[in-house]
């Protein structure tokens, strides 16, 4: 760990001396520029479908596992009658804390997307839906059941649990899925940088003999070709997260339109986590690139 | 200054060197020689360091060399000049940069330093050349630049591996005078050659020992060739 410390305050402060010892490389540099900001825009790509997908199951979970819905479906002279029937159950069941009939306008403006906003209810059999909150310890959704159907035969309960559940979880899944894309993203870095850094001092054999034969330690030749690819890594990294961060922000935002979805874009102080990736595959360059150095100048005298 | 106790080395199967024991007494000038495949590059590699014996003990300025780690090694190499046939440089810095590399790379690297390594350039005549790249250098002037690396660092020991075998004859005995003017300056100094002529050339100007390697062992050789 004092190892490790030490080294990034050299990496930090900066020797010109060990960084020229290494010959300049133009093309390998340029990959792993290149490599690491692809790595770090997917990774914030990754990062915003997380948190959207993590705000959407939140969301689904608050706003609709306190609510449900009945529907009276029943003749039209019947239906104002047994809509009252229903709200007269419903206000002596236990557990539930509020319910109310949706009034024409509100009905209206739920079939418009379908049908039109020019639709005259009244000359279709539309059923009344009724809005109920519960109370935090829940109501006995089979009893209620059981209650409508014995004195409203036209209402019917929808608790909402059948078709939330599977999204909530879909959700979950998908956030669960984000988080391990930017993991694979790191590793990649890691992975890439390894593979740069091998050839690197593959590349520099006689440099790195010759260094050695005047006198050099390890830490001092591994330190050149450390500094050197961390600080590439950190550069692309800034740049793949700055192009991310750019096409989020320019994303269309979320609206009501939009329903279901949220939008990808961060929001709130969440637009400050993508500055963490450039520093994190620094880190990563730093380590990889440190055990392949290390592997390699062991195996010379 | 230099040890070797009852030292071994091996390549593979065959025995290279066996049984050797040998002491390079402080502010001497020898000369390693034999045949070539005897192993006088062999030898001189387990002076500085960059082989462990397969049998016996190196002792480098009181120390085992098996005892030290790859950190104590690079110590060591600071305080051993060592000069190669074909020497390798960085061939992107320039020639007063490749001679101050053992300055920098052990940190040593200031304004006095500067001053002695223009010295040094003067004393190799290699001044004119500072700025060239060693690439661009003759083989004479390869040598005598990394003449001039290894003993930047004041070192108290030089060995140099056949240093004159790429150059002609003029440019050996000017290498030849900077090596006798180190031993002057009391440093000891082990050239290996298979060159008698430069062997006997040496005779006239400094006191030298000769080492021969033959059937894997060392023997000091006469004062006569």
């Amino acid at each position: 760990m004092t190892v490790v410390r030490l080294d990034l305050r050299h990496l930090i402060s900066g020797d010109r001396q060990a960084n020229r010892v290494v010959p300049p490389s133009g093309v390998t540099a340029h990959l792993t520029i290149f490599a690491a900001a692809a790595m770090a825009f997917l990774a914030v790509f990754a990062m915003a479908m997380s948190l959207a997908a993590g705000r959407l199951a939140a969301r689904w979970g608050d706003e609709l596992a306190q609510s449900s819905t009945i529907r009276v479906v029943a003749p039209a002279d019947q239906i104002a009658a047994q809509t009252q029937a229903a709200l007269g159950i419903l206000e002596t069941t236990a557990g539930v804390a509020f319910a109310r009939a949706l009034d024409e306008a509100e009905q209206r403006a739920l079939l418009a997307p379908w049908f039109g906003a020019e639709l005259d209810l009244q000359a279709l059999p539309v059923p009344q839906l009724i809005e109920m909150i519960e109370e935090d310890e829940g109501f006995d959704a089979a009893g209620l059941r059981l209650r409508l159907a014995a004195e409203v035969p036209g209402a019917f309960l929808d608790d909402h649990s059948r078709w939330r559940a599977p999204l909530v979880e879909a959700a979950g899944r998908l956030r669960l899925l984000g988080w391990i894309s930017a993991l694979l993203l790191g590793a990649s870095v890691a992975a890439i940088v390894t593979l740069a850094a091998r050839a690197a001092l593959a590349a520099n054999a006689q440099v790195i003999s010759v260094l050695r034969l005047v006198g050099a330690t390890d830490r001092y030749i591994a330190q050149a070709f450390i500094r050197r690819f961390s600080l590439r890594a950190f550069g692309g990294a800034t740049i793949g997260v700055l192009c991310a961060m750019i096409a989020v922000a320019i994303l269309p935002g979320a609206s009501e339109a939009a329903g279901l979805l949220t939008g990808l874009s961060f929001q709130g102080w969440h637009w400050v986590l993508p500055l963490f990736i450039p520093p994190l595959c620094a880190l990563v360059a730093f380590l990889a690139t440190g055990v392949a150095a290390r592997r390699t100048l062991g195996k010379l005298t | 200054m230099i040890e070797l106790k009852n030292v071994a080395y091996s390549y593979g199967g065959g025995a290279l060197l066996s049984d050797i024991s040998l002491t390079l007494a402080a502010g001497s000038f020898y000369f390693l020689t034999g045949p070539s495949g005897a192993g006088k590059t062999t030898l001189l590699k387990l002076c500085y360091g960059a082989l462990q014996p397969t049998a016996g003990d190196v002792l480098l300025f009181g120390e085992d060399v098996a005892g030290l780690a790859r950190d104590g090694i690079a110590a060591l190499r600071r305080r051993v000049g060592v000069v190669h046939q074909d020497c390798q440089f960085l061939d992107h810095l320039s020639v007063a940069e490749n001679i101050a590399l053992p300055l920098d790379v052990s940190g040593r690297a200031s304004a006095a330093a500067d001053g002695d390594l223009n010295e040094l350039m003067a004393w190799v005549g290699l001044t004119q050349r500072a700025e060239a790249l060693p690439p661009e250098l003759s083989g004479g002037e390869r040598q005598r630049a990394a003449l001039a690396r290894a003993v930047i660092m004041s070192p108290d020991v030089v060995l140099a591996d056949e240093p004159t075998g790429n150059v002609d004859w003029e440019m050996s005995q000017r290498l030849l005078r900077l090596l006798v003017e180190l031993n002057r300056m009391g440093k000891t100094v082990l050239i290996a050659t298979h060159d008698l002529s430069l062997i006997r050339a040496a005779k006239t100007q400094v006191q030298a020992r000769v080492l021969r390697i033959s059937n894997r062992q060392v023997q000091l050789a006469g004062a006569d060739l």
